[in-house]
């Protein structure tokens, strides 16, 4: 079963939450840190710096044989992104405009593209007790999040469909633009994070829409829960989605957390709330495969 | 030679609009008629790559030299390949930058003037 963890807004405790469920379960766990652009489940689990290892992800970009080019243009006009501009008697190539889908290789009827591998980023591995961990890093200044993120999920070793095998456990990226759909994509079940403010509120809202849109059971976790205001309760009462868990507002998770230790270190009784959440998470998709 | 001036409206009292790829519209002056035509530029909304195309668009209308506020890394490289001069800084109206590149008063750049604004 796969089961990633988003929100809206960021900074809201969707590390907190990931770290939290998947030290709290006694199977082993794989987690996906698809955060790509700022991935930092791995800060929380202790890890041994030389356990990790790490390889080169790249996309693939195209390259002109000039001898078979004819400047007709077709990739060019095909690319919505502008990485191919036809001059009169040459296509030049931009490799850092290119989305690597591969269309100008397909519509060009000289044969003239081939493909070049252009590194992004790094896949990263390592392993604690109970969790292997597996996340990407995206190189600065790159801006394609997804392809990393798809190149993290190919790793996942979820048995499709529903509850039974290895817990998969992805941290999501915050927003609801691309890198967070495609992080969420194809999971069994999503948790949001939120928090009591407007903002947080906000953020959750246009996020549930996202996870609607996706046909994705989901259900709520609010961070800080004993402070802000209650219309994040109104709102999940509202659009009934289950308030998972209420994380309280809390100096000494805040100093675990700074400190590079997760929320079940600070408080170990979070082990058995994180899998009571697991188990209230499994039926619930349980019931949903009996529904579709 | 035709030029291309970026430009913020559809007339030539319009002011030049300093950014290249995503301009408001196009303006073509032909510098042996002394003819003015305006055209929206197409591609200023578009999702990335804007720079690329809009230079690509230059090449294709047969332009010469464009005048314009920055050009960015992309766009420069394109244009430069092309053959076609880039002259930045231009501002006020359409028709005073007309005039001051016709007077000479521009200088033209051999690089871009600014970063890549948008992947």
């Amino acid at each position: 079963m796969t089961i990633s963890v988003a929100s809206g807004k960021g900074g809201t405790g969707k590390t907190t939450v990931a770290v939290g469920l998947a030290l709290s379960l006694e199977q082993q766990v794989q987690l996906l840190d698809c955060d790509v652009e700022e991935p930092n489940s791995h800060l929380f689990l202790q890890l041994d710096p030389e356990s990790r290892s790490s390889e080169d992800f790249s996309i693939l970009v195209p390259r002109i044989d000039e001898d078979k080019c004819t400047a007709c243009g077709l990739c060019s006009s095909f690319c919505e992104y502008g990485a191919l501009a036809r001059l009169k008697d040459k296509v030049l190539v931009f490799d850092n405009l290119c989305h690597g889908c591969g269309g100008c290789k397909i519509v060009c009827p000289e044969g003239a593209i081939t493909e070049a591998p252009r590194p992004i980023g790094k896949l990263v591995s390592a392993a604690v007790p109970g969790v292997d961990l597996l996340y990407g890093d995206l190189n600065s200044g790159e801006v394609l999040a997804p392809p990393l993120i798809r190149g993290v999920k190919r790793q996942s070793i979820a048995a499709p469909d529903g509850p039974g095998g290895t817990p998969v456990i992805i941290d999501s990226p915050p927003g609801t633009t691309c890198p967070m759909v495609t992080a969420v994509k194809d999971s069994d079940f999503s948790i949001l994070v939120t928090e009591n403010t407007p903002f947080g509120l906000h953020d959750l809202e246009l996020a549930v829409q996202v996870l609607s849109d996706l046909n994705m059971p989901m259900g709520v976790v609010i961070n800080r829960a004993d402070i802000g205001r209650s219309d994040v309760e109104e709102f999940c009462c509202k659009k009934e989605i289950p308030v998972l868990m209420r994380i309280p507002y809390s100096r000494k998770i805040a100093e675990f957390y700074a400190r590079g230790e997760s929320i079940v270190a600070a408080d170990p009784d979070f082990r058995r709330r994180f899998q009571e959440m697991y188990s209230r998470i499994e039926s619930i998709v349980a019931e949903e495969g009996r529904k579709s | 030679m035709k030029i291309c001036i970026t430009s913020q409206g559809e007339d030539r009292a319009s002011n030049v609009d300093p950014r290249f790829g995503r301009c408001a519209h196009f303006c073509f002056y032909d510098t042996e008629s002394g003819e003015y035509r305006f055209e929206p530029n197409e591609f200023a909304a578009g999702v990335g790559g804007v720079g690329v195309q809009t230079s690509q668009y230059m090449a294709e209308q047969e332009v010469g030299a464009v005048l314009t506020g920055q050009v960015g890394p992309n766009a420069f490289k394109t244009l430069n390949a092309a053959g076609i001069e880039v002259y930045p800084n231009a501002e006020g109206t359409v028709e005073s930058a007309v005039q001051g590149f016709l007077a000479g008063k521009f200088e033209k750049t051999s690089g871009a003037t600014g970063p890549a604004r948008h992947a």
